[in-house]
């Protein structure tokens, strides 16, 4: 040791099964570091969006500097960096422990090691970070903290026999787990006086400073006023801001190797500083930037309308709001005759989507409507023109397509070796094909595949987490397209083709997916004054078919003794539950039909 | 013959014991508790007194069972609402009985006091179908009492029937319904079985012990009814009544046609100067705001001098689209449903403004047909009621 400043930095991050105490630990450390008080504290720090915490995972990070004073007597800054939970983000997670020297591998002592136990530490351990295991919840009179060990050790094949033992929600330990930070995870290394190198681990959108970068600096020194390029981009800016998450930003003069911070540089959209990209200096730029930087890209399409038609604008402002934010975003108008106008927009993957979805309605208070999700399709057509095709409506018909090819992507899943059987068996179910499989050790295995994308996106990576009762992970990287043999699945609501429904899919997965399209149909729109026949067709041959009865009655006798306000209820009810339905032609469909009908489980 | 004219309803809160079915305001009667009612009915209906003078055609005591109460009881209620009250000659006075509460003395009773119209809760003339129902008399029971009822001089008789009941073959309605006809009465009243929440048959059909509805059947049993009484010389002028010429509920009528009327007693409705009013359904409630004239809704001081008495726990000034929407949908009930003339009168605005599309598309869908000033249900109309109507909701 030389003295260096880097001495007294550690970086890490927190990784852990859902519900095995991840965000409270943070808070803990937060608050024996005096960070923020024990009344000030918030529930869970760390986790701050709504639907983050529904949903137990994490979109958007947050970062935050800890200053502890060791046995030792010397002050360390910890800083703790926080990683997204799901497959539609494992890039960012990956390049959130790019930012780290080590991780805290959170195990609950009463349930031991599990699903994102294992995914995560593996992510940790091919970053080459240094992992801590923390026994959690000792406190529980269930906590069986030895059991905890011994799986961390089999399955993991980590030594955890000194692992600190804690209670996050008592607070018990928290000083062994500090110390442990800083004797078991490594100082950063890196040239302070070398050329600029700054990994973006995250970004956001603020409306006063514009781009907030969140970066970890691993060569050199940013500061104020520095001509900065973003080596994938090559775009340049100067640095407007350098600061430190103390929580809240708080500006300082620079920023140097081993540290981390975020930088302000006047960038109008989060697309334009990508994570995984490096930041160096202009003048003098690095030679290489970091490695592991992929563009994001969307891999999923889905149309999204507003419910309400004169929303139009209230959804093209969210959608643009939303994708400040968001770097894998991307959207543009498109019209679909049963849904009028709206956005063809495109995601990381469904969860991706999902969450969009979610965002117009709690922020934006805008209910829609969105229509099958979609991969994009290559068609070369008879003349030899090539169309991409993201919107099954915009298919041209079959006889002109001379070729029509889908992306495929590589599949990595590992799973405990008990369920190599029977994810085999899904990976097959969904046309997969296995190109490699391989034991990380005696309990784990790495199965790679390469598969349709349109197999993937829909519920792949539920069914791998059912199958595996949460142990899987995947990971999949687009590679290229394939001819494929495919047809454009319609369905036909009272003989009217609804084409919000429209889906492309495997010729051999026409039948299953039409049958089950019109039974979910069938279950969802309610009954009419007359019959409604619900049909799924390929081309002109229809495939599936059920029925709506009509009903015979909706008659409500008595306003007994002069009391209408009963009936007024009932009738606004009714009215209400007609706003909430699409009118195709003569059929009333409920918004909640077209989200329905993507749950498919093919079991 | 739609009129100004004020209705005035008393509701009478309690029943010998609660059918299966029945979700209205209703109770059996704790000892003196009929007695104390009586006297907060006089005393609410006392606070009128100089409020208007508004003619009053038409009073119906409602229930629960209005019948359980004594003569002397009912004779106090009328004595007080005639001294409070402007009525009109041949007003229409409507008493609601159940035949298991009646006897001749009672009846007799009854028509010396003024009330010109009985309605008698038979619902059926099949004993099975009365104990499934949870009624309290039998089928003989409500023939011996009608006889009686026109013994003891009621000229204006309603019978309640039920029909699309779990047990109830089309057979058995024809029944019931053949047995109603042979003691022509003046009035009939028609209702299918709703399962309404919180009473004992919604539970039961919940747990898939009454059955699964059959709307097939529901319907045959009812234009059966409608078409038999047409024949018989009865005029079906509501969804679910149907009377001798000239004999409609005159009462019921100003539901269907927002005409103002007042109600009195535990959980009662009014509609009076534009204004919906509901009176609280807790009996200690009714009590204390009528023994210390307590407002118990904060709005009780209108800024216009409406009066709203103290019991009234929801007062709702209705705008002038709730009045149309009201128009509308009650309106419809009627047989020969809304007259556009008198919409366009009452608010001033042509009709057509007001509904441009709904109509036309009701029309062509063939539920809703115009005659004229008319515009009313069609058969289908009326089996989808609800569907159509609330197109008319803004």
């Amino acid at each position: 040791m030389n003295g260096s400043y880097k001495d007294y930095i550690r970086n890490f991050c927190i990784i852990a099964h859902i519900d095995h105490g991840k965000s409270t630990l943070a808070d803990r450390l937060l608050e024996k570091t005096g960070l923020v008080s024990e009344r000030d504290m918030k529930e869970q720090f760390l986790d701050n969006m709504e639907i983050e915490r529904e949903r137990g995972i994490t979109i958007k990070l947050q970062t935050t500097r800890l200053v502890y004073r060791g046995m030792d007597g010397k002050e360390y800054i910890l800083n703790l960096i926080d990683t997204p939970g799901h497959v539609d983000f494992t890039y960012e997670v990956s390049r959130s422990l790019a930012a780290c020297e080590g991780a805290l591998l959170v195990v609950d002592a009463t349930q031991g090691v599990e699903a994102q136990t294992m995914a995560n530490a593996f992510l940790a351990e091919s970053e080459n970070l240094a992992i801590l295991p923390v026994i959690n919840k000792i406190d529980l009179p269930s906590a069986d903290p030895q059991m905890a060990i011994d799986e961390i050790e089999e399955m993991l094949a980590i030594e955890a026999q000194d692992a600190p033992q804690v209670s996050a929600k008592e607070g018990l330990n928290i000083e062994a787990l500090l110390e442990a930070i800083v004797h078991r995870i490594p100082a950063p290394k890196g040239d302070e006086n070398g050329k600029l190198k700054a990994l973006i681990f995250d970004s956001y959108y603020d409306n006063y400073k514009g781009v907030v970068i969140y970066t970890r600096v691993m060569e050199g020194k940013i500061r104020k006023g520095q001509m900065i390029r973003l080596m994938a981009t090559g775009k340049v800016y100067e640095v407007t801001e350098t600061g430190i998450f103390a929580p809240d930003h708080v500006p300082v003069k620079e920023l140097k190797a081993g540290e981390v911070g975020y930088i302000t540089a006047s960038i109008k959209q989060v697309a334009d500083a990508r994570v995984g990209d490096t930041i160096t200096d202009h003048q003098e730029p690095a030679d290489t930037p970091l490695p592991g930087y992929r563009k994001v890209q969307p891999m999923v399409y889905c149309g999204i309308y507003p419910a309400e038609g004169e929303k139009y604008e209230a959804v093209k402002d969210a959608l643009e709001k939303l994708q400040v934010n968001d770097a894998a975003f991307v959207f543009e108008p498109e019209t679909s005759t049963a849904l009028g106008f709206g956005f063809r927009c495109g995601f990381l993957g469904l969860l991706h989507m999902e969450i969009i979805v979610e965002r117009l309605d709690r922020e934006f208070d805008l209910s829609i409507i969105t229509t099958s999700p979609s991969v994009i399709y290559r068609i070369t057509k008879t003349d030899g023109t090539v169309e991409m095709i993201q919107n099954p409506s915009n298919l041209p018909p079959a006889v002109e397509i001379a070729k029509f090819e889908e992306p495929i992507v590589k599949a990595e899943i590992m799973i405990p070796n008990e369920y190599v059987g029977s994810i085999m068996e899904i990976c097959q179910q969904r046309r997969g094909r296995m190109k490699h499989m391989e034991y990380i050790n005696e309990k784990r295995v790495v199965l790679e595949y390469e598969m349709p994308l349109n197999e993937v996106i829909y519920d792949f990576f539920d069914a791998l987490k059912s199958k595996t009762r949460g142990y899987g992970s995947l990971d999949y990287q687009f590679i290229g397209y394939e001819p494929s043999r495919l047809v454009k699945l319609d369905v036909l609501l009272n003989r009217e083709l609804v084409d919000a429904f429209s889906m492309i899919v495997h010729e051999s997965k026409a039948y299953a997916r039409g049958r089950f399209v019109c039974e979910k149909l069938k279950e969802i729109i309610p009954m009419h004054q007359f019959e409604v026949p619900i049909q799924a067709s390929v081309g002109t041959k229809v495939i599936a078919r059920e029925t709506v009865k009509a009903y015979r009655k909706d008659v409500l006798a008595k306003c007994y003794g002069g009391d209408i306000s009963r009936k007024r209820k009932l009738l606004e009810k009714q009215k209400e539950g007609k706003k909430r339905m699409r009118q195709f032609g003569t059929v009333e469909v409920p918004q909640e039909a077209f989200t329905a009908v993507l749950k498919y489980d093919d079991k | 013959m739609m009129t100004n004219k004020l209705g005035l309803y008393l509701h009478i809160p309690f029943c010998v014991k609660k059918c299966g079915y029945c979700d209205f305001l209703s109770y059996p009667p704790g000892e003196g508790e009929k007695k104390a009612y009586v006297s907060l009915l006089r005393k609410e209906i006392r606070l009128w007194k100089g409020k208007t003078d508004c003619p009053v055609d038409s009073v119906f005591f409602g229930g629960g069972t209005p019948s359980l109460l004594e003569g002397q009881e009912l004779e106090q209620i009328l004595e007080c609402l005639r001294d409070v009250f402007v009525f009109e000659k041949d007003c229409e006075i409507t008493l609601e009985s159940n035949p298991g509460t009646l006897d001749e003395e009672k009846l007799r009773d009854f028509k010396s006091l003024g009330i010109n119209r009985l309605s008698m809760g038979v619902q059926s003339f099949q004993d099975d179908i009365l104990r499934f129902l949870g009624r309290i008399h039998t089928a003989d029971q409500a023939l011996t009492q009608f006889e009686l009822a026109r013994k003891a001089g009621f000229s204006n008789i309603n019978l309640d029937l039920m029909f699309s009941l779990p047990g109830l073959s089309m057979q058995g309605w024809e029944k019931t319904l053949r047995r109603a006809l042979s003691l022509e009465p003046e009035h009939l009243s028609y209702y299918g079985l709703i399962l309404e929440e919180g009473t004992p048959f919604y539970q039961a059909y919940k747990e898939g012990r009454l059955g699964q509805e059959d709307e097939e059947l529901d319907r045959r049993q009812y234009w059966y009814t409608v078409d038999t009484l047409s024949g018989r010389g009865y005029r079906p002028y509501e969804i679910s009544n149907a009377a001798r010429d000239g004999l409609a509920c005159r009462h019921n009528l100003k539901y269907w046609s927002l005409s103002p009327y007042l109600g009195f007693g535990l959980g009662a409705h009014s509609y009076f100067e534009g204004r919906r009013m509901e009176n609280t359904r807790d009996p200690r409630a009714y009590q204390r705001a009528l023994e210390e004239e307590r407002a118990l809704s904060e709005e009780g001081e209108c800024p216009d001098g409406f009066f709203c008495p103290p019991c009234v726990e929801k007062l709702h000034l209705n705008t002038r689209r709730e009045d149309m929407e009201e128009f509308m949908f009650l309106g419809l009930r009627k047989t020969e449903g809304v007259k556009l003339s008198r919409f366009e009168r009452r608010f001033g605005v042509d009709f057509f403004q007001v509904y441009p599309d709904q109509v036309k598309q009701l029309k062509g869908r063939g539920l809703l047909a115009q005659e004229g000033d008319r515009l009313f249900l069609t058969p289908r109309g009326i089996d989808i009621s609800n569907s159509v109507m609330c197109e008319f909701l803004f």
